[in-house]
């Protein structure tokens, strides 16, 4: 039950099978990685500009660790720091993390609260979204979570400092069509979740929520709304044997 | 009193970010753990992972343009004939690419 987890000892008694899901999750994770890194480094040249230190965006990569939250950290950084406020604006964007959260719990069954404590820090869009199609289809272990996630942040904190010395390393993402990687690896990944036909109310209703509060309301909320809105439609409607 | 130099406030905001997107995090999945594991909460719960992935692509595909829905229906059906996700993502962002190359 208690697991040192980040001792060496414990470091020792890393299965093979664990270190193979380990190493799956952090390959899985690379080609997204690639653009992860590149837009890293246009928020290290945006912090730079701001008058963050290498370092201090750094810590912030290792201890905050989520992409569209830094980008808005880094363009409220203007002295004296509105410290509430860059807070208030990190809860809100980062609000989709609790459903994200949420919805690894049946990944998480039977494990410790340690190693929960310990894995659920390295949990981003992209090496959820890979380890949740993967659990889906066959099954797979929080240690290749835990591999994209060190992949995934590997390249965050790369691409960062890379932009914060030397200026961004592709000046413009969206020219090399790197701001549609996300979509393409979220595209690519949702049909593992259909189910067949009675999916398809939900989906409709989640994508009309999604696009409908893009539109009406700031920041990241649209997730939130699409996302809670399609499960309360299955759940409502997914009624039936089997379906308990 | 505690003195507010412009580093502590560095420090602060940062501390102060990491520990409520850390909450969030940890916090879900505990909270899902405490939730019955039947009935709606049950449906509702095994809904959630494909409805968050689809909230996240569809308002990003409509905002990308026609270019934008032609990648996103290509990978789409990529990704459903070949089961190969990094095949199906390199297509999407080769057609948004050459799309915008051209200004399209």
């Amino acid at each position: 039950m208690h697991q040192k987890l980040w001792c060496p000892r414990h470091l020792e008694m890393i299965t093979s099978r664990q270190f193979d899901d380990l190493r799956a999750g952090f390959n899985a994770n690379l080609v997204v990685a690639a653009s992860v890194g590149a837009y890293g480094s246009v928020l290290g040249l945006m912090a730079a500009q701001k008058g963050l230190t290498w370092y201090q965006l750094l810590i912030m990569n290792l201890s905050v660790f989520a992409g569209s939250a830094q980008f808005v950290m880094v363009d409220m950084w203007l002295p004296p720091l509105p410290v509430a406020e860059i807070i208030l604006a990190v809860l809100v964007i980062n609000m989709r993390y609790l459903l994200i959260g949420a919805s690894l719990n049946p990944l998480f069954q039977s494990t410790s609260l340690r190693h929960k404590m310990g894995f659920m820090h390295l949990v981003a869009d992209e090496n959820w979204a890979m380890t949740m199609a993967r659990f889906h289809k066959g099954g797979t272990t929080t240690w290749f979570l835990l591999g994209g996630g060190i992949c995934v942040q590997s390249a965050w904190c790369c691409g960062t400092l890379l932009g914060h010395r030397l200026g961004a390393v592709i000046a413009n993402p969206e020219r090399w069509g790197l701001d549609f990687s996300f979509v393409a690896v979220f595209t690519a990944l949702v049909f593992s979740f259909w189910s067949g036909k009675r999916d398809l109310l939900p989906w409709l209703i989640t994508a009309m929520t999604a696009v409908g509060a893009e539109a009406l309301l700031p920041g990241k909320w649209y997730i939130i709304c699409g996302g809670v809105a399609g499960a309360l439609a299955a759940a409502v409607l997914h009624r039936g044997p089997g379906n308990a | 009193m505690l003195e507010t130099t412009p580093q502590t406030l560095v420090w602060l905001t940062i501390a102060g970010a990491a520990a409520v997107t850390y909450s969030l995090r940890i916090g879900g999945l505990l909270l899902a753990a405490k939730l019955p594991k039947t009935g709606p909460f049950k449906r509702f719960m095994d809904a959630l992972p494909g409805t968050i992935l689809l909230s996240l692509i569809v308002p990003a595909a409509v905002a990308a343009g026609p270019i934008g829905w032609l990648a996103t229906v290509v990978t789409a059906l990529v990704s459903l004939k070949s089961g190969n996700i990094f095949i199906s993502m390199v297509i999407g962002i080769v057609i948004v690419a050459i799309g915008r190359w051209y200004g399209l």
